[in-house]
């Protein structure tokens, strides 16, 4: 009863009427390919509904009239070639008529030729990576929705799970070519408004191109089943007039370089906490948890001494690493969890998610793990130990 | 005289047996991908229930037929039901060649004209991906490969000879060449096993390895039970069994040794030669 | 041989559940096949009421995202291979025998295997629930590398394809058999009752396209126990190649699950409108255009993949061709309710919402087939509500339809004829309800697949979910009427169905344990 009036609760923390939109077609196209998109979907839509209601006008005037009880006989005639051969012929005819103007649009999708830019898109479980060639440029974009208002907690905002802390930045007017590609399982960069959905496949390139006139906002999602955060790695594309965007580019190249000189930095373990619980909430919190314990059989937990069974695939690689034993979470030491982080376990969903993030959010991440939940290791992992473990590379 | 009516068994034991042996079958292998013991005594569990099925359903069907209780129209069944059997096969064969078509045509050549994310990989076949750049000797095509093209040909000559034999009611040749071609069926699998221990790559060797070893292994596999069938076959005849007009079950292995052929006669120009 | 011929039928059935299990019998196959996709039917809808249940508002409420894509991976593939396949099988073993007035299958043992492989099939479907790490939670589309990476369960759910693929060889090799070989004479080909030819159609492509499934799934296996590396790009291979294998047995596959329900609404519709089926021939043709075509169209399935121009136009146009035959088909159903003399039972109620609903999803299916809209709406809610549309109301809707048509045949007993009604208008109502909203969420752009949802979505999620539970409930209807029909109710009599004329209506009602021992004389 508890738990019903909880979700009650959590039910009358969503606004319904805030947000209500009953939105009857494609959203409005912001690319000219989205708008043949959307024109060419209202001329199917009303050619089908022509021929739904020139066909069942026949079938429900014959439901009325033709009905036993009011005395209609039937007419015992089973046969009509030249029927047959109308209603074969007439379909064709109009399913040429659609296919014309569809082909030219499917031409000019796939004409990437002549883009201005070039930017190359990662899926990761469950990040979308982007990297503009050519300018030394790159960054993950997380979602930025908290746990708090997917579980329910707190209201949710009007980008609820459609939001991310940094988004694709691009200038407007320009073709811009998206190179896609994924590091584990086939993601979709899916943006609507665009006209614009590719599916990430590993190991290979496909693109897709867009060029976007109205500076603006626009969201998408992943459009693949990727695994369990696949409801939560959205797209988000801000387009901008040129020189903003030009702007913007100088300002990360900037970053970048800043960023570079102050990996010797030392930090403390608070400092390394706070910025590791923010890592470990937008990445490791799908599988292992917010609170650690991973899901049973599954996902296995990081708090010491917490009991975790699963298949020895699972099992087995952490007995190895040091990480379980009997049954039991027991705590390895810091360097085979600096590689856990940053290299995965091959044969695993856990991925080499290091060579996504930084090496000061590795070691945070890790300094973090090693000291929540009620592990008390006091482990704190300087940026450069992460680094050694990242240029050491993978065990082999 | 021929049974008036179209021949329905009485209930049966023999397809729960079946089902018995293939659930055991497949939990023990489900165990043994999970390194359990048991399940390998698992497995050979169920394949004892598989064999005992086997036996005794084949048994039933030969006694039943011996005693004449099959008409012309079973017999068109059971050649129906053996064509369409075949042809599953055929399916299942013509997925695996579509997958190595894929690779060569397809999947191989656009990885090597991806170098954004393989730079240096050549798409040269045979090859076992640009993740695995460390050479290997393929198998070439004029060695066993081809001396086996000849054996499985000349089985199925022999097979066909051991046929117009038993037509002729000429039983002396029908035994020779059933012998042959069964001693034929088994120098082939010799030499292929010869072949997979002197390989220089495994099935974890990229593409290639993994093609060769499911194209060739699955075909290899069918030698094998096409061998048994000819095997208990090569039984019934000892026994005094079929007629000159009345042998559907020796024309049913012969159909399957002949799809054998053909399936090899693929393998050999797809998978060794070209 | 000397002997007198034996008569096949002296031999009783044993009793108690032993019947059950060693049956070499047509009709109680086909009540086993029955009832085993009902007991499936209502498991797999029930995962469907959890995932309605989650879907109901935003935010996670029940089921963490784990779980639900085992809800719906596994509501898929049960729907799918434990429900309907089986259930039209079950039709085709009751049935088939008796409209072309074949003594039982060709192959009665066999026909007791290829069911009872399909229970061992669903415990190894259904424990992988209890695995470690739960059941498949990949889609049941199990498209790799993401199906690399799952538990034990997903070696489990490999291995029961594998089962149900042999059970369906099987099946339908004797079904093959049995229409080809054991026709009384003077039933020819083209004298065949059309859910006779539909069947014949239907197991032509289930043994084209099964093994090829295997091959699939056994290529999944290797890749995840045996080091291949066929969907694997740093191996030379392709993940998508699995989507083009498993696609050529996907879209053959889904004829597979409405080529019977085809065959059942052109028996019912002439019944009701007491006229015969207009354009048989065509009908005929057109079945077998679908089944070619079927082979012609895999593609379509993966229009977003990154596939060539010249493959996406090709795949699209032989994707809108199959609109044609189909067309033909719902044309001739229509003319053969035109100047008919219509009464409206339970299965014609059915068989008139079958053919409006699923034109439908027809023509969304139409809609999917054009590539530029297609990659819009691919992996969209859309597409769920497409493919139920086809399935659901195509599908599921015929196999009601045919299941009041028969039970009095079946069970000697007429059905409650007020409960159907109420089955018939809560059904079709609810569906709608569920369904059709879902078109709108599609085109908004809400991806399947997902525990939780943006907040535009919201409102039409609430009204799918609604529909849904009373959908749900609506089959328990279902479940009782058929029980209390079997129970007791009227006597059926040998012909219920004034306009019936196939041969099952010329045999008592129930029909004896055994039927056509001599073959009827046709006219």
């Amino acid at each position: 009863m508890k738990k019903i009036l909880s979700h009650i609760t959590a039910l009358s923390l969503y606004n319904g009427q805030a947000y209500a939109a009953y939105n009857l077609n494609l959203p409005t196209p912001a690319t000219p390919i989205a708008l043949q998109i959307y024109d060419l979907h209202n001329l199917i839509l009303i050619v089908c509904l022509f021929i739904f209601i020139l066909v069942f006008v026949f079938m429900f005037y014959a439901l009325f009239k033709h009905r036993k009880s009011t005395g209609h006989q039937a007419v015992q005639f089973h046969n009509n070639t030249k029927l047959e051969i109308v209603w074969t012929i007439i379909p064709f005819f109009i399913l040429i008529g659609i296919a014309f103007p569809t082909t030219k649009t499917v031409l000019a999708m796939k004409n990437v030729e002549h883009a201005d830019m070039n930017i190359k898109a990662t899926g990761h479980q469950w990040v979308w990576e982007y990297e503009y060639l050519g300018e030394g440029v790159n960054f993950i974009s997380n979602l930025s929705t908290t746990q708090d208002q997917i579980n329910n907690k707190v209201v949710k905002g009007p980008h609820y799970l459609l939001e991310v802390d940094k988004p694709l930045v691009v200038p407007t007017g320009k073709k811009i070519r998206i190179l896609l590609t994924s590091t584990d399982v086939i993601h979709s960069w899916w943006l609507p408004e665009f006209g614009v959905k590719q599916d990430a496949v590993p190991g290979f390139i496909h693109e897709v191109w867009f060029q976007v006139d109205k500076p603006g906002i626009y969201r998408g999602q992943c459009a693949e089943l990727c695994g369990i955060g696949h409801g939560y790695m959205p797209i988000v594309v801000e387009a901008m007039p040129p020189e903003q965007y030009t702007g913007w580019l100088q300002v990360q190249k900037a970053t970048l370089a800043e960023a570079a000189t102050t990996g010797a930095k030392i930090y403390t373990l608070d400092e390394l906490k706070t910025e590791g619980e923010k890592v470990y909430l937008s990445r490791c919190a799908i599988c292992h948890q917010a609170n650690g314990l991973g899901v049973a059989g599954v996902f296995p937990s990081l708090v010491e001494g917490s009991a975790f069974s699963a298949a020895p695939e699972v099992t087995s690689p952490l007995a190895k690493r040091g990480f379980w034993k009997d049954g039991k979470i027991v705590m390895g030491t810091k360097n085979e969890h600096l590689d856990i982080v940053m290299h995965g376990i091959p044969g695993t969903a856990m991925q080499g998610i290091g060579l996504q993030l930084t090496d000061l959010e590795v070691a945070a991440v890790v300094s973090y793990e090693r000291n929540s939940w009620g592990n008390t290791t006091g482990d704190v992992v300087q940026p450069a130990e992460a680094a050694a473990i990242r240029k050491k590379g993978a065990p082999s | 005289m021929q049974a008036k009516h179209y021949y329905l068994p009485a209930p049966s034991w023999w397809p729960i047996v079946g089902s018995v042996a293939i659930i055991t079958l497949a939990s023990g292998f489900l165990m043994k991908l999970q390194n359990i013991e048991a399940g390998i005594y698992l497995m050979i569990a169920g394949a004892l229930i598989m064999a005992y099925m086997l036996f005794g359903w084949f048994g039933a069907v030969i006694r039943e037929s011996l005693a004449g209780k099959f008409n012309d129209q079973v017999d068109v069944s059971y050649r129906w039901g053996m064509m369409w059997f075949i042809f599953s096969e055929v399916m299942f064969f013509a997925a695996l060649f579509g997958t190595l078509f894929y690779i060569r045509i397809f999947s191989v050549p656009w990885l090597g004209a991806t170098p954004l994310l393989w730079p240096g990989y050549s798409a040269d076949w045979p090859t076992a991906g640009p993740g695995f750049p460390d050479p290997f000797t393929p198998m070439g095509a004029w060695g066993i490969p081809a001396i086996n093209t000849l054996i499985l040909l000349s089985s199925g000559a022999t097979v066909t000879w051991a046929h117009w034999g038993l037509k002729k009611n000429n039983r002396s040749q029908l035994k020779i060449g059933l012998a042959l071609t069964i001693l034929l069926g088994v120098i082939f699998l010799v030499l292929q096993v010869h072949e997979y221990q002197s390989a220089d790559f495994t099935i974890k060797t990229g593409v290639y390895g993994a093609t060769f070893y499911l194209l060739t292994g699955f075909h290899g596999a069918h030698v094998t039970l096409g061998a048994i069938m000819l095997s208990v076959i090569m039984g019934r005849v000892l026994a005094g069994h079929f007629t000159h007009d009345n042998h559907f079950a020796f024309e049913a292995v012969s159909w399957y040794w002949h799809f054998v052929d053909v399936v090899w006669l693929l393998l050999f120009v797809f998978v060794y030669w070209l | 041989m000397t002997t007198t011929a034996l008569n096949p039928h002296e031999h009783t059935h044993p009793a108690g559940i032993m019947r059950w299990l060693t049956t070499t019998n047509h009709k109680d196959i086909g009540t086993l096949y029955l009832w085993f996709s009902f007991a499936m039917f209502l498991f797999a809808g029930a995962l469907a009421m959890l995932i309605r249940t989650e879907l109901f508002q935003p935010g996670l409420q029940f089921f963490q995202p784990n779980l639900f894509n085992q809800l719906t991976t596994m509501h898929g593939l049960i729907m799918i291979f434990g429900a309907i396949m089986p259930a039209f099988v079950g039709f085709a073993n009751w049935q088939i025998p008796l409209m072309i007035g074949a003594p039982d299958m060709a192959f009665p043992r066999l026909n007791n295997w290829s069911f009872w492989l399909l229970p061992m099939a669903a415990m190894l479907l259904l424990g992988s629930f209890f695995a470690p790490g739960g059941a498949v939670s990949g889609g049941w589309t199990m498209y790799p590398p993401l199906y690399i990476q799952g538990g034990p369960g997903y070696d489990m759910t490999i291995l029961a394809i594998h089962i149900m693929g042999l059970s369906s060889i099987i099946g339908s090799i004797n079904i093959i058999t049995t229409i080809l070989n054991m026709r009384a004479p003077g039933i020819t080909l083209m004298k065949m009752p059309m859910f006779v030819w539909t069947w014949l159609i239907t197991a032509f492509l289930l043994v084209a396209v099964m093994p090829v499934l295997a091959s699939a799934v056994t290529m999944l296996l290797t890749d995840r126990h045996f080091g291949t590396h066929f969907f694997d790009a740093a191996g030379g291979g392709d993940p998508v190649m699995f989507q083009h294998i498993f696609w050529f047995f996907g879209h053959p596959e889904v004829y597979i699950m409405i080529l019977p329900a085809f065959g059942i609404l052109s028996t019912i519709i002439p019944t009701f409108a007491r006229k015969p089926l207009f354009g048989y021939h065509s009908m005929v043709y057109a079945t077998a255009s679908i089944a070619i075509l079927s082979f012609l169209v895999w593609a379509h399935h993966m229009f977003a993949v990154g596939m060539g121009v010249a493959a996406q136009l090709f795949f699209m146009y032989s994707t809108m061709l199959i609109a044609i035959p189909t067309g033909v088909k719902v044309f001739n159903w229509i003319a053969t309710m035109w100047r008919g003399s219509m009464t409206f039972e339970t299965p014609m109620l059915f068989s008139v919402a079958v053919v409006c609903l699923f034109t439908i999803g027809g023509f969304s299916g139409l809609v999917l087939a054009v590539v530029p809209v297609d990659i819009q709406l691919q992996d969209t809610y859309y597409v769920v509500a497409h493919f139920h549309y086809v399935l659901f109301s195509g599908a599921a809707m015929s196999i009601m339809a045919g299941v009041y048509y028969w039970l009095p045949k079946w069970t000697g007993h007429m059905y409650d004829e007020r409960l159907g009604q109420w089955h018939f208008w809560l059904t079709t109502i609810a569906f709608n309800v569920t369904f059709f909203p879902m078109h709108f969420t599609g085109l908004a752009g809400m991806p399947r697949r997902i525990p939780d949802y943006a907040l535009q979505f919201a409102d039409f999620n609430v009204i799918s979910s609604i529909g849904a539970f009373v959908l749900g409930a609506a089959q328990l209807l279902f479940l009782y009427t058929v029980v209390k029909c079997i129970r007791g109710g009227k006597h059926a009599g040998e012909k219920p169905w004034e306009g019936a004329d196939t041969l099952e209506w010329t045999l008592p009602s129930p029909p004896p344990y055994h039927t056509f021992e001599n073959p009827p004389a046709i006219a």
